[in-house]
């Protein structure tokens, strides 16, 4: 088993990395490119930890080979940041209404969030909880983060209507 | 959970694809196109391909396109295109009721409606709903093409009827062009999006004298394959809707389901029945809407 040259792009930056084919894009994310804000849990496409967004839509990137991403953009939750470095809207919202307690699957609901918040700017309850539906939560019984999106997607409706 | 190690190629033409398969010798080659049923297998090591053809770049495998009495779907066409496109929810209802219920938003923006006949997982919604629409599928190698009926296709659990160095090009799901059709869909699952107990699909479609003139009906989840109920759907034929519950115990002959951790065999037995009841009458239902 040979390892490929290829070159991602994660959040904006093209990143020269040399990976064998069987490695999965969350495992070069954390351990080539040293980018652990993406979490690995199952490893087989069940607790949706490791979802990031592949050209804008969120995907597992445990069920994806590193070597199938090239050519493609690559967002992760540390692309959710503002470019200053602090948190994004949506972050601050998790930690306002207590939509986080281990944190474990907080990378993944960040990123399959913000995905349903780039596609629809008003969604119901349901909406979130179906977005989110393939995202495994132990602690928080996935009300808090209902309310998180929802308190993020009030505040940029009222923000565009404001600026 | 780490998959085998395996050679890597990004093919660029169905030509190519149909060679490298031709070429394999004594390895085993997988197409790769959307990976949401093969990755894990191959993390589980269910599956341990010498080498992927990544399909994801050939461009003609994918898409939809109205063909007047069918729908064509290049086999690399994703679920969640399906789930987006009105030719889907005007022509084929009964698909696009199906697709909300497979997996989740991130397995849908990869997983293709090609790689979940091909793998033929018994529980899988795309499979089930294919079969009740009497779908045909055009496989490839380098002598040329075919087309094959999907009833047959599925053999077993996870094994269909496609030859090593065949490759799924696309599939063709015939449209009912009649004014009074309606469909039907439910599963039972521990979560929704999450793999069928139980799943049944239905379309019927009613004659002027408000009789049914003709039904598919098909059960998922219940067998090692989508079971299609030839029987029931003969029965139901020239039926008025008054009388479709008493054809019901038809269900019953052909579903012989298999006891696991999820559910019991008795229970899968009753569902199916029940489920199959639902689907019929809210397939009647629709074809008065």
């Amino acid at each position: 088993m040979t390892a490929v040259e290829i070159t991602l792009n994660v959040n904006g930056h093209d990143r020269p990395v040399s990976v064998p084919p069987r490695m999965t894009l969350v495992d070069c994310l954390r351990d080539m490119l040293r980018m652990t804000g993406t979490h690995v849990g199952c490893e087989h496409g069940i607790c949706g930890a490791c979802s990031v967004m592949l050209d804008g839509e969120p995907i597992r990137s445990c069920l994806m080979f590193a070597v199938q991403a090239e050519g493609h953009k690559i967002t992760t939750v540390e692309g959710l940041l503002q470019s200053d470095g602090s948190l994004s809207d949506l972050q601050d919202s998790f930690w306002e209404c207590h939509a986080l307690q281990c944190g474990y699957c907080t990378p993944g609901m960040l990123v399959a969030s913000e995905s349903l918040l780039n596609e629809n700017p008003d969604p119901t309850a349901d909406d979130i909880r179906e977005a989110i539906s393939g995202n495994l939560c132990r602690c928080t019984g996935y009300q808090q983060i209902v309310e998180a999106v929802q308190m993020t997607a009030k505040r940029r409706r009222e923000g565009a209507s404001n600026g | 959970m780490k998959a085998a190690a395996f050679d890597y190629v990004r093919a660029s033409s169905v030509d190519e694809i149909c060679r490298l398969l031709a070429d394999a010798g004594d390895e085993e080659r997988k197409i790769i196109a959307g990976g949401q049923t093969l990755v894990p297998l191959m993390a589980m090591r269910m599956a341990r391909p010498d080498m992927l053809i990544d399909i994801n770049d050939v461009t003609e495998l994918a898409g939809i396109h109205d063909r007047g009495d069918y729908i064509s779907f290049g086999a690399g066409t994703r679920q969640r295109a399906l789930e987006r496109s009105d030719v889907v929810s005007d022509r084929l209802p009964l698909l696009a009721k199906a697709v909300r219920n497979v997996g989740h938003i991130q397995t849908r923006n990869r997983g293709t409606i090609g790689g979940s006949i091909v793998h033929g997982d018994p529980s899988a919604e795309i499979p089930l709903a294919a079969l009740a629409l009497e779908a045909k599928m055009v496989l490839r190698d380098l002598s040329g093409e075919t087309e094959i009926p999907i009833d047959g296709f599925f053999e077993a659990a996870m094994i269909t009827n496609i030859g090593p160095e065949q490759l799924m090009t696309e599939i063709r799901i015939p449209v009912w062009q009649g004014a009074r059709v309606g469909t039907g869909f439910h599963e039972t699952s521990s979560r929704q999006g999450d793999f069928a107990i139980v799943a049944a699909a239905a379309q019927v479609e009613l004659g002027e004298d408000g009789k049914i003139l003709r039904a598919v009906v098909s059960v998922g989840g219940a067998a090692p394959s989508p079971v299609k109920l030839h029987a029931l759907e003969a029965a139901l034929a020239g039926v008025s809707p008054d009388d479709v519950d008493a054809l019901m115990t038809l269900v019953d002959e052909v579903i012989n389901p298999d006891t696991d951790v999820h559910a019991t065999a008795a229970y899968r037995q009753r569902v199916s029945r029940g489920l199959v009841s639902r689907a019929i009458a809210d397939a009647i239902e629709e074809t008065r809407t």
